[in-house]
């Protein structure tokens, strides 16, 4: 098993990328906009699939194991009993697409124990003009290990138009943790839905954040978290920017079906005239679990939607389940209380609108903090 | 250093200040009192320019006309306001507002340890904070924003007996009490005092922890009385503001 897994010390993904007849130095850009570093400096591995192809997938660190899902369905007979158990083939249009359509998708472990230092990167790039990329993904963090995942999904300077359908199904064993930062680039003609699904176990941490802020003409979806062992926690943070031509329908629902379980889902959306719709859904099905709902947007443009759907479903006693939303323009008071410390009131905007997005996320790359810095001053244009 | 003439104000289509003449010289300490509800506050978001706030008359600062200036301009010529209700600021901590207020390399941890906000550095600036810790955090942020001329709303409402000694000095601090007026003598001038105050005192209470030059009452949106800030205040809280401002009524 050992010889499959791949050390990175002499790895870097320029050439690899460089080498592929699809990508160029453009492209490059674009993977490290989404967090993925080149030269995989502090990763503990890396996976990077480019349209249908696998260029790259390997492990740095002992006790993780980085595979293309099909190598990885040929290596492990076990893991079929994996694949479409959270996420039902049957769903909708889209998983009985992918169904006949997959191309691959990354097959991550964490070993029984292992406490991996650096985060894993993982790398869904769409090249090739018009494509639709199907992939399947499985990510299994065994009993005590804990795992720090960055993917970044995107599309090229190339590819204006196409589709991407993602199914990831995410299995967090006891007493583990999974902290999966995914952070979308894709182009005003793309279409995304990436269905997803995690079943975390007795005393285990799922951590989700999500950061979309660039333009995409269309992007659903609904991750769901079965929370089955006493004392399991889901956690999810995500980040909407939509810019004018951009349509987000995105939410996070989690299903307490275990005492003691928590649960808290935090959305904070802004929209320079592009369409959000933000739902949240948590589902209490024994006594005594609890779960906050806290929703808040921004309208940074005269046109432009966001329409917050809480969801709260309690179906036992003694469930706590609690939710606070809050949509509106910028306070003038804000504005004018920076401005009498010296801010102008352009710099006042955006000094709010940072405070807005700055959602604590631990392991976040520099580098995203200055794509959120980014989308920061762009929606101070789109916004003026 | 600031200087108003006929300065009337309108607040929501209603007019609340009725031609106030007001002169503060650099150096000295004024005081407003007056019952609640008749325009304190309205004076000195006004000066401050805050946009609700429609105004007419002349607003002078350090000799140049600023009624048509905007907020920013005014706090970076040297206007400091401390707001009565601060707003909380998601995510934005109080370290990096005081960052934001900074004219100059100042130490913002001793000055937060002084105020007894060393804690609350990195919390989101305002959330939760009570009424004597908001009061704290606007006189902090004050005293690393280095106003020439600090607008103070209510300096001890909200504040508890054991903290009011601490607005008291940090006030001192912010006005350069410990420095000498003024007098008249050229060798005196750059080593005396040359920051301005304009403090609102619903109850006078902060009179017993910094000594104010003029006190002013202000009735009905009238500058009704000017004089001495003690002899004022013990007239009112023997005789109560309206048979205060009889004379002049």
């Amino acid at each position: 098993m050992r010889d499959h897994i791949t050390t990175l010390t002499d790895i870097a993904l320029p050439s690899l990328v460089l080498n592929s007849p699809l990508m160029d130095n453009s492209d490059l850009d674009r993977l490290l906009s989404v967090g993925v570093d080149a030269h995989c400096r502090e990763r503990s591995g890396s996976f990077v699939q480019v349209d249908h192809q696998v260029l790259h997938a390997g492990a740095a660190e002992p006790g993780l194991e980085v595979l293309s899902t099909p190598e990885a369905l040929k290596r492990y007979d076990w893991l079929k009993d994996y694949w479409w158990q959270i996420v039902p083939a049957g769903k909708d249009e889209f998983t009985k697409y992918a169904q006949d359509h997959t191309h691959n998708g990354y097959f991550i472990r964490a070993l029984p124990g292992a406490k991996i230092n650096y985060p894993l990167q993982a790398c869904l790039y769409l090249a090739r003009e018009g494509l639709t990329q199907c992939v399947h993904n499985i990510v299994i963090v065994e009993e005590g290990a804990e795992l720090n995942i960055i993917t970044g999904c995107a599309s090229g300077t190339k590819a204006k138009s196409g589709a991407h359908i993602g199914i990831s199904e995410f299995y967090v064993r006891k007493g583990a943790k999974l902290n999966f930062t995914m952070i979308h680039s894709w182009a005003e003609d793309v279409e995304v839905r990436p269905r997803t699904g995690t079943v975390v176990e007795e005393g285990g941490t799922f951590i989700s954040n999500y950061i979309c802020t660039h333009p995409v003409r269309l992007l659903q979806m609904y991750p769901v978290s079965y929370l089955r062992g006493e004392g399991a926690v889901a956690r999810y943070q995500s980040i909407l920017v939509a810019p004018p031509g951009s349509k987000m329908d995105v939410g996070s629902r989690v299903v307490l079906d275990a005492p003691a379980t928590k649960s808290e889902i935090i959305t904070r959306t802004v929209t320079t005239g592009g369409k959000i719709i933000s739902r949240g859904h948590p589902v209490g099905q024994v006594p005594g679990v609890k779960a906050h709902l806290e929703c808040r947007g921004l309208m940074l443009a005269p046109q432009g939607l966001i329409h917050a759907i809480p969801e709260l479903e309690a179906r036992a006693e003694g469930v706590e389940l609690s939710h606070e939303a809050a949509v509106g323009k910028i306070a003038h008071e804000e504005i004018e209380y920076l401005m009498a410390r010296g801010l102008s009131e352009e710099d006042a905007v955006s000094t709010i609108v940072r405070g807005f997005l700055n959602v604590d996320i631990p392991g976040l790359p520099p580098a995203l903090r200055d794509e959120i810095d980014r989308a920061v001053s762009a929606t101070r244009e789109q916004g003026a | 250093m600031l200087v108003l003439e006929n300065f009337n104000v309108t607040l929501d289509g209603k007019h609340i200040l009725h031609n106030i003449n007001l002169t503060i010289k650099a150096g000295e300490t004024h005081v407003l009192f007056g019952p609640n509800g008749h325009g304190k506050s309205t004076l000195l978001n006004a000066i401050m320019g805050l946009p609700r706030y429609r105004v007419s008359g002349r607003c002078c600062f350090k000799g140049q006309d600023i009624t048509s200036l905007s907020v920013d301009e005014r706090a970076r010529l040297g206007i400091g306001l401390m707001f009565q209700r601060p707003p909380t600021i998601r995510g934005l901590s109080l370290r990096n507002i005081l960052k934001i207020c900074a004219r100059n390399d100042i130490d913002i941890d001793t000055l937060a340890s002084q105020l007894k906000l060393r804690t609350f550095l990195e919390r989101d600036v305002n959330d939760g904070f009570s009424g004597g810790e908001l009061k704290r955090s606007e006189l902090l942020q004050l005293l690393t924003q280095q106003p020439d001329l600090a607008l103070i709303d209510e300096p001890e409402s909200g504040v508890d007996l054991e903290n009011i000694g601490l607005i008291g000095s940090a006030l001192n601090l912010l006005l350069e009490k410990e420095k000498p007026r003024y007098q008249g003598s050229d060798c005196q001038l750059k080593h005396s005092r040359h920051k301005a105050g304009l403090i609102i005192t619903h109850t006078g209470h902060i009179l017993n922890f910094v000594e104010a030059d003029v006190g002013h009452v202000l009735y009905e949106g009238r500058l009704a009385c000017t004089g001495h800030p003690r002899e004022i205040l013990a007239f009112i809280q023997q005789k109560g503001y309206s048979e205060c401002v009889r004379c002049l009524v």
